[in-house]
């Protein structure tokens, strides 16, 4: 199987797994569900990381250093703002 | 095994993302949840680091890495302590832009690198297969859907966020002929994928088609969003964080990493299913939603507040005698509940009644607010226990036997018309039938329409009672009338 059918194979399998987590989220998670998804789709960051592995300085490296610092707000801001969320939804009124 | 090593744990990383969702399922997990998956990521980031030290044998320049990192952190870190609770849909809005950003990003970081390399290691300068330069057809098709849809993530995500700041008219801008416009432009776009995939180019035309792709979807990402009303933002938002998983999964293509692919899919698939969940309770396909032009924020008022035979008003010290003699409430709140941060003082208000005795509850339309679960988010933060918050299946058969509906800046999800008037734009929609209630409150500044731009029935039956006013001053002042009374 080529990389590409692998890859595909895992995305669509993945889709699926997708659907059957989300619908088991009440509708009263959903915005932490879609701030906690922000921070996830931050996972960029692990691509952005190979393209800025060197010090030279050309335009390469520098979209990689800013993809690094968007996909980093994602993940520290996302996933900050979600547990502050959840901390609410926790305690008893 | 030791290249097996860095996907393996990739791989744990992923089974730590879908265990952080699964615990998404219940409050009482759902902390733990999140934090299970900013293990995960915080694992991916440390293996993605071991991985390039490895391949370059320690020959790396960390300064750019630790650069971003560290600016990128302050910021999103920043934001999430500073943002405030009736804020959440545009900071959601403005990190989807992110999201897509940064696909879009390493799209064209890894385009510019291979034509640099191309042109660096030859003079050739004739044509050469692009999908040498790229890696293969499907990472040449995928580079470019990287660029597309993230780019467009970018755009439409802050034009969204604009609309939803009000720093642009949360109005449907109609341009003429954008449907046409809309067309080439995707159309370029993939165009520009087929020739990549099958074609061969020298670098430097790469670069700039890759770069034409870029600003189309640029453009594109604008012209998607303008046309749609400030009111279908849920709708907008949560496809918005779909694609920018979407985003995620194709630069996984590119650079064949299958816990891109996965991470990205699962934001795709849940972005997705809370798109379809949105446009269900508005009873609107996602193409009306997205090609109709419906729906702006509430129109001129004085225009529209024309019409009603039979409008009973109240002041705040009626409605605190009413609520004193009532058995049970239910408060329902809406978008204008945000505006007014009215949030606390209806927390108030609720403990105030339930000291006396009386049933509160929450009814929750799942298009009230700008994004999915917004108004929960708002009563958990005035820390209204969350089985107070009842959902419209659930609630709706409750009204024949409540006393008191108050009614919270929330206008066409309480709007009869969706039942009774089938010539209705908001015909077939599911409603709160909040007008089964005794009596129902209705706290608005003006009879000015929502935003289906229509005359709400519920403020002419006999048994509604509208109060005018900022719904925050208003009930601030009930609580004041009702502590007095007790």
């Amino acid at each position: 199987m080529s990389p590409f059918m692998m890859g595909l194979t895992v995305f669509v399998l993945a889709i699926f797994l997708g659907v059957e987590l989300i619908t088991k989220v009440p509708p009263t998670l959903h915005t932490p569900l879609m701030s906690g998804a922000n921070a996830i789709s931050g996972i960029t960051i692990v691509g952005a990381l190979y393209c800025a592995q060197t010090g030279a300085v050309n335009v390469a490296n520098i979209l990689g250093l800013v993809a690094i610092a968007v996909a980093m707000i994602n993940v520290v801001g996302g996933f900050l703002v979600t547990d502050r969320m959840l901390k609410m939804f926790g305690r008893k009124g | 095994m030791t290249n097996n090593l860095i996907p393996l744990g990739y791989l744990v990383a992923t089974a730590f993302f879908i265990f952080g969702i699964k615990r998404l399922s219940k409050v009482r997990t759902a902390r733990q949840g999140n934090q299970l998956a900013a293990v995960g990521m915080l694992l991916a980031i440390i293996l993605t680091v071991l991985d390039i030290n490895l391949k370059a044998n320690g020959a790396v320049d960390y300064r750019y890495m630790i650069a971003g990192v560290i600016i990128g952190s302050l910021i999103g870190a920043i934001a999430a302590i500073r943002v405030e609770m009736t804020q959440m849909p545009e900071m959601v809005a403005i990190f989807n832009g992110f999201g897509g950003m940064a696909s879009a990003l390493v799209g064209l970081s890894v385009v510019w690198r291979a034509v640099h390399h191309q042109m660096a290691q030859s003079h050739y300068t004739g044509a050469l297969e692009v999908h040498t330069i790229l890696g293969g057809t499907d990472v040449a098709v995928s580079t470019v859907l990287s660029l597309l849809v993230g780019a467009l993530t970018l755009t439409g995500s802050l034009v969204a966020y604009a609309k939803l700041a009000g720093k642009m008219t949360g109005n449907p801008i109609l341009l003429p002929g954008r449907h046409v416009v809309n067309v080439l432009l995707l159309g370029f776009a993939l165009a520009v994928a087929g020739m990549l995939a099958f074609g061969s180019y020298p670098g430097i035309t790469v670069l700039i088609l890759c770069l034409g792709v870029l600003a189309a979807a640029l453009i594109l990402g604008v012209m998607a969003v303008i046309p749609i009303g400030g009111a279908d933002m849920p709708v907008v938002i949560s496809l918005l964080n779909s694609y920018s998983g979407i985003a995620a999964a194709m630069t996984g293509f590119v650079l064949r990493n299958n816990l891109l692919i996965v991470s990205g899919s699962l934001v795709g698939a849940s972005g997705l299913i809370l798109t379809q969940i949105m446009c269900k309770a508005m009873n609107r396909s996602l193409a009306n939603v997205l090609f109709g032009g419906f729906g702006g924020d509430s129109g001129d008022s004085a225009a529209q507040s024309a019409g009603y035979t039979n409008i009973t008003e109240a002041g705040p010290e009626e409605m605190a005698m009413m609520l004193e003699d009532a058995e049970s409430v239910v408060f329902v709140p809406g978008y204008g509940l945000a505006v007014a941060q009215a949030q606390h003082v209806t927390k108030e208000l609720g403990d105030l009644l339930e000291k006396r005795g009386t049933k509160v509850s929450y009814a929750i339309h799942p298009v009230a607010g700008r994004m999915p679960g917004h108004m929960n988010v708002l009563l958990a933060e005035a820390d209204v226990p969350y089985e107070q918050l009842i959902e419209m299946d659930d609630i709706n058969p409750e009204f024949k036997t409540t006393d008191v509906a108050i009614v919270l800046g929330a206008n066409d999800v309480v709007n009869p018309a969706a039942i009774n008037d089938p010539s209705s734009p908001i015909a077939g929609m599911p409603i709160l039938n909040v007008h089964e209630a005794r009596t129902v409150f209705i706290i608005k500044r003006s009879l000015s329409p929502g935003f289906a731009g229509i005359p709400n029935e519920l403020f002419d039956y006999d048994n509604a009672i509208m109060v005018f006013g900022d719904a925050k001053k208003v009930l601030t002042e009930v609580v004041n009338e009702v502590k007095e009374a007790s």
